[in-house]
């Protein structure tokens, strides 16, 4: 894949640059499919666990395949196939108001299983849940524990109720691993746990979160090469899922970095599914998950309007990297749980609103956007306040949207672009407010 | 003279506003969406520049030195006689459609019996249309549709019982002819029809006065004054649908504060309760919104949740806060789903509640949800405005007053009678701005 790789000069050159990161995730997500399907042939075993809390190099040293529940969802979600699960899961007795991961995934499950590639998905060897501030996965994992009767582990993670992480915390989640996870993780694989290849795996996830980081913040330009919110979504992908702590992962946040660079030395605004956005005029900093049944419709009404979203709180739920954490080989077991304490999700209220009016200083946006998630009460419950608290401490105008995630049955495409388009109306009032007062 | 036009696309209603270059609303247009915005919108900017008309009329008449009651006899005279030449004017459409309506195989045996009968509906629907205008008349509705459909099918289910034809027939023409009718734009210049309209004044009554001055000249005059339409801005639900450029839509929040502030200036909270939609808003003192929020998903609540009622009830819509007003024991309901409305109402009046009690609770319950919204969008901070189709309804004022005192304490409530018309108004406004902009070369 690395002799693919070119630097860009000319802009004949981009073109080029700019599939080999969507082209590497596109092989790496069909490989991984395809990996966990035929796990039944070639012996596999499999990890079922979330992105918030993801253990993806601890997984690894036991030589398990991880496959991510959530992210079947939003595949699902992204293929609309998630409203006749989530339809199958009402069915069987759940009800309208439940998490609709939750439903789309046993949905999936009546309906035989089948993942992306069309085969059916291996049924998991071990549940593996880092709780992390979502009380909903807890119950989810027992409905699969139900289902497939498999070896379960549930990693308690604190919450981060007084803002910051104790010795005591991380304290008591390193004996958990130590105590709980490794070994039963070494009996269901079969496979000794080696604290050294942990380390190595650990090293190369360092090197994708810099470059992860780095595509980020970039967005603190003008304008902004990245769209924060939705062009993360895919950006996020390979750290938040199998990938992080593999060579695959290098690989292509090194392509993105690159295609990102270039972009921004030719003072290029973000690709959108229907090509270069147009002129930036509205810079918006994103609360809470997007729709994903009608992704390219609700990211259509940004691109449309010309608002970019230049930092997402979304782009953190598996790793806030860019507040500095980044896995340490040295302190391999205190790395993995400090990283579970410090996923978004795991945050208290007032360090989540603290990031929030940052997000809007640093990259100088023109104010916050929630998207409340009317079937996840974990991300919504309390978003209002942290609103208002965001509003008074920047100045800056914010708006309240409400969907779901992938249940195409709350999303109201009219209501939502009527919302959107009098929020930017009254950025732009107000600026002219501003200039006329100046 | 230069004219600003705001025009509010409601999912019931279409509203239009004309302001001039003083910011003095000279015009205000209603009619229904009938489905069809483009010429909904036409026909409400149409009626809001008849409206102009008269207050020009007004205002060259009092120059002239007309005393107001006089003046106010003679207006109102020439506006139900102008409204009666418009009438007349769509009904003879009306006929040669129906007319048209009658061939194939359907009408085979009976077509020249048919039109006969259609012939005999209009002319009675001819004689009967100057008491419809009469002075103190009281017209259920004043768009076209409902007032000839209602006399229409009374006339013709008179006419086809005395021709031995079934009332289907005439109906059926009816009904494949009015949408058409009313999606046809008005024909004929105005001008016109404001001098057939003061010519049959005149004609009942030669000793018009309106002070010294000479009345047939002073309106000839005023009708040469070109109502210029100098800028347009949509706002509302079907303002996407309407060939505007972005450079002439605005959202209806923003209209709706703007709109609140002109009528109220000391406004900071806006509510609008409107036939699909809910909205809470907050405005700072230059009448720019601040944040707001609306209902999702659902129009639990709306006014059309009222409507719903109101069908259920066999009540006419206007009918409903009068009854409510009578109850002094609201009965308790909780659920505003406009879905479960009618069966909830069955349910409640098979245990034996009174209507009045019922209908009490049910605006109760549409209020609690709105202030639910207001508060989600920042509460309530005096003044207070309600706009929006519900205003007009004196029950759920009376909730909402009682349920802003015991939430925000004394808060002043304004409700303006031409609250329906706030939307259009600030688009108007927002019209108006984005002139003075272009001619100053910024933005507005």
């Amino acid at each position: 894949m690395t002799t693919t790789f070119v630097t860009p000069k000319a802009a004949a050159a981009k073109q080029v640059v700019k599939d080999a990161s969507m082209m590497k995730q596109k092989e790496m997500m069909a490989g991984h499919y395809d990996r966990l399907t035929s796990a039944p042939q070639t012996g596999e075993k499999i990890a079922a666990t979330f992105v918030p809390g993801n253990l993806n190099e601890l997984i690894m040293c036991f030589g398990l395949l991880n496959n991510l529940p959530e992210v079947n969802a939003i595949q699902n979600g992204l293929r609309r196939t998630s409203g006749a699960f989530v339809l199958e899961a009402e069915k069987i007795g759940h009800s309208e108001d439940v998490c609709t991961y939750v439903k789309s995934d046993i949905g999936m499950m009546a309906k035989g299983n089948i993942a992306p590639n069309g085969k059916k998905f291996p049924d998991p060897d071990v549940l593996l849940l880092s709780y992390t501030g979502c009380f909903t996965f807890m119950k989810w994992f027992e409905l699969l524990r139900e289902q497939y009767k498999c070896e379960t582990i549930m990693l308690h993670t604190p919450y981060m109720g007084d803002g910051k992480i104790t010795k005591n915390m991380t304290e008591y989640m390193v004996k958990q691993i130590k105590d709980e996870v490794i070994p039963k993780l070494e009996r269901v694989s079969g496979v000794k746990f080696d604290i050294d290849r942990l380390r190595e795996y650990l090293k190369k996830s360092v090197k994708a979160e810099n470059d992860l980081v780095r595509v980020l913040q970039s967005a603190k330009n003008k304008p902004s090469p990245i769209d924060a919110y939705f062009g993360a979504i895919y950006y996020i992908g390979p750290i938040f899922g199998a990938f992080r702590g593999t060579d695959d992962a290098i690989e292509y946040y090194k392509f993105l970095l690159a295609e990102v660079e270039d972009r921004l030395a030719h003072g290029l605004g973000p690709v959108t599914p229907d090509g270069e956005m147009g002129k930036e005029k509205y810079r918006l900093v994103v609360e809470g998950p997007p729709n994903y049944t009608s992704f390219r419709q609700f990211w259509k009404m940004f691109y449309d309007e010309g608002a970019v979203v230049v930092a997402s709180s979304y782009s953190k739920v598996g790793g806030v990297y860019d507040l500095g954490f980044r896995h340490d080989p040295d302190k391999p077991l205190e790395t993995l749980a400090e990283y579970c304490l410090g996923v978004y999700t795991n945050r208290s209220l007032p360090m989540r609103i603290d990031m929030l009016a940052n997000y809007i200083n640093e990259y100088d946006a023109d104010g916050l956007l929630i998207n409340s998630i009317k079937s996840c009460n974990s991300f919504s419950a309390g978003q209002l306040l942290m609103m208002r608290e965001v509003e008074k401490r920047t100045g800056k105008p914010a708006a309240f949207i409400e969907s779901d995630l992938v249940d195409p049955r709350y999303f109201s495409a009219a209501n939502i672009k009527n919302r959107l388009e009098s929020y930017f109306q009254m950025i732009e009032q107000k600026r002219a407010g501003a200039r006329s007062a100046a | 003279m230069k004219t600003f036009v705001g025009i509010d696309l409601g999912s019931t209603t279409t509203k239009a506003v004309l302001l001039d270059e003083n910011c003095d609303v000279i015009g205000r247009g209603i009619t229904n969406s009938r489905s069809n915005y483009a010429t909904a919108a036409r026909v409400a900017s149409e009626e809001a520049r008849i409206d102009g008309r008269f207050t020009l009329f007004r205002r060259a008449l009092n120059a002239g030195g007309g005393k107001s009651g006089e003046l106010d006899e003679f207006l109102d005279a020439l506006n139900r006689s102008f409204r009666l030449v418009q009438f007349l004017e769509q009904i003879d459409d009306l006929e040669e459609t129906c007319r048209g309506q009658v061939k194939g195989e359907r009408f085979a045996k009976v077509e020249s019996r048919v039109k006969d009968a259609i012939g005999e509906v209009f002319k009675l629907l001819r004689e009967e249309a100057p008491s419809l205008y009469a002075p103190g008349a009281k017209r259920k509705s004043d768009f076209f549709r409902d007032i000839a459909g209602s006399r229409y099918h009374a006339h013709a289910e008179e006419v086809a019982r005395a021709a031995r034809l079934p009332y289907e027939l005439l109906l059926n023409v009816y009904d494949k002819s009015i949408i058409d009718v009313e999606n046809r734009p008005p024909s004929g210049g105005l001008s016109e029809k404001f001098r057939r309209a003061l010519a049959r004044v005149l004609a009942a009554d030669s000793a018009v006065k309106t002070g010294s001055s000479d009345v047939p000249k002073t309106i000839e005059s005023t009708l040469d004054i070109d109502l210029e339409e100098t800028y347009l801005v949509g706002t509302g639900y079907g303002r996407v649908t309407l060939p505007f450029s972005k450079e002439h839509i605005r959202s209806e929040i923003l209209c709706h504060g703007l709109g609140a502030h002109m009528m109220y200036p000391k406004t900071r909270t806006v509510l609008d309760i409107g036939g699909q939609d809910t909205k809470g808003i907050q405005v700072d003192a230059k009448g720019i919104v601040e944040n707001f929020q609306m209902n999702d998903r659902c129009a639990a609540g709306c006014g059309r949740y009222l409507g719903y009622i109101a069908d259920e009830m066999n009540m006419g819509l206007h009918e409903l806060g009068p009854m409510a007003m009578k109850s002094d024991r609201p009965a308790r309901i909780n659920s505003t789903c406009t879905v479960f409305a009618g069966a909830e109402l069955r349910d409640r009046l098979s245990l034996g509640e009174k209507r009045e009690d019922i209908l009490a609770g049910l605006h109760r319950a549409i209020i609690l949800r709105a202030i639910s919204i207001i508060s989600r969008s920042g509460g309530v901070t005096d003044e207070f405005t309600f706009t929006g189709g519900v205003a007009k309804n004196e029950a759920a004022v009376r909730e909402l007053r009682k349920l802003i005192k015991e939430n925000y304490g004394d808060v002043t409530i304004n409700i303006n009678p031409d609250s329906i018309y706030t939307g259009a108004l600030g688009a108007a406004e927002f019209a108006r701005r984005a002139h003075l902009g272009q001619a100053e070369g910024s933005e507005a």
